[in-house]
């Protein structure tokens, strides 16, 4: 949800990065964390097993700059991907302003990919959201490798209303701004409607 | 559809503080902040200091609604408070409605103190938030009129 504080002139918005497991959306996250000046991003906190795996959300709050004399800042999220962690991934869509999809191109991880979106729409769905009706991009990652299946048949699956579909490396950056930059982009358009 | 934004205004933030500051002094805490369900910070007031209340806002959310699912798989609405007590420095949260009532303290007070006192001005918060919650997302508002290119030049 929003939050607009007048009397110290912010915006706070949350985008939350969904995805089956190992997609790579704490790699974004990382991205954006490692190429931001540090006084515009607090900590990127993660809580992550010892294998790396998200165990219940990253975090980082990121300032973007000033739109009409408010500092805008977004609360980056990340769920964990993996199937049994499914209770975690409701929780953190609670309050969501926007949400990246980041699937996986590799042709093996084309089946995690439909079930994580299926299982993102069940869940914006038991909070009381509907995905068409929210800010919302896809992000098609892992484009440098040799296994992927084509962009065109990527989008038909996975495309669900005509969102801004970006090709991504998230692990060199490519892509990751563009993504961030489409679903601002459309969060704040929101604000306009109010 | 996502939510309605919340609008917080410069009176009610200041008023908000002002039961923060009150609360803070009559629990002998060393920081409070109020935050809401969502992770997102609404005020705070102590020794904030080094402190990264934007962190530990997103945690305390987190935390919340973790035990909150627990709570539930267990048959109960959900936990209305939740204490973490550490060597010198301990936390109690507490639930009001869509807020959390966050308070840091140490030696200087007691939970026994915290808990009293938060529940006290609980009553209070919620009814301040709940106006908050309420009010319009008025034509006046900033946002109303907001450009492609205010948004773009975000992005410059």
């Amino acid at each position: 949800m929003t939050f607009i504080n007048y009397a110290s002139r912010e915006i706070n918005c949350k985008i939350v990065y969904y995805g089956p497991g190992l997609c790579g959306k704490t790699t974004n996250l990382q991205y954006i964390f490692d190429s931001t000046a540090p006084q515009a991003r607090g900590k990127l906190i993660s809580l992550a097993t010892e294998t790396d795996r998200t165990l219940f959300f990253d975090f980082m709050p990121l300032e973007l700059g000033t739109v009409r004399g408010f500092k805008t800042r977004f609360h980056l999220y990340t769920v964990p991907g993996q199937v049994f962690y499914d209770a975690s991934r409701k929780l953190i869509l609670k309050g969501v302003d926007g949400v990246v999809f980041v699937a996986d191109s590799q042709e093996e991880r084309m089946d995690a990919n439909i079930e994580s979106l299926y299982n993102l729409e069940e869940n914006l769905q038991s909070q009381g959201y509907d995905l068409m009706k929210l800010p919302y991009v896809l992000q098609l990652n892992k484009r440098d490798l040799g296994n992927i299946v084509p962009v065109d048949d990527l989008a038909m699956e996975l495309q669900r209303k005509g969102e801004p579909v970006v090709e991504a490396v998230a692990a060199t950056g490519v892509g990751v701004f563009d993504t961030l930059k489409a679903v601002a982009k459309q969060v704040l358009t929101e604000l306009r409607k109010g | 559809m996502a939510d309605t934004p919340i609008l917080l205004r410069e009176q009610q933030y200041h008023q908000i503080k002002a039961v923060l500051a009150r609360l803070r002094m009559d629990s002998s805490a060393k920081v409070v902040f109020l935050v809401d369900k969502d992770g997102q910070e609404i005020a705070s007031q102590g020794e904030v200091g080094n402190l990264d209340t934007t962190s530990l806002a997103s945690l305390a959310a987190g935390n919340v609604a973790a035990t909150g699912g627990m709570a539930q798989l267990i048959g109960e609405k959900e936990f209305p408070t939740l204490s973490h007590e550490g060597e010198k420095d301990s936390i109690h949260i507490s639930v009001i409605g869509r807020l959390l009532l966050v308070i840091v303290f140490d030696d200087r007070s007691s939970l026994g103190l915290v808990k009293l006192r938060s529940k006290q001005v609980s009553h209070q918060l919620a009814t301040m938030f709940e106006e908050i919650a309420a009010g319009d997302f008025d034509e006046d508002s900033p946002f109303a009129g907001i450009t492609d290119e205010d948004i773009d030049s975000l992005f410059s």
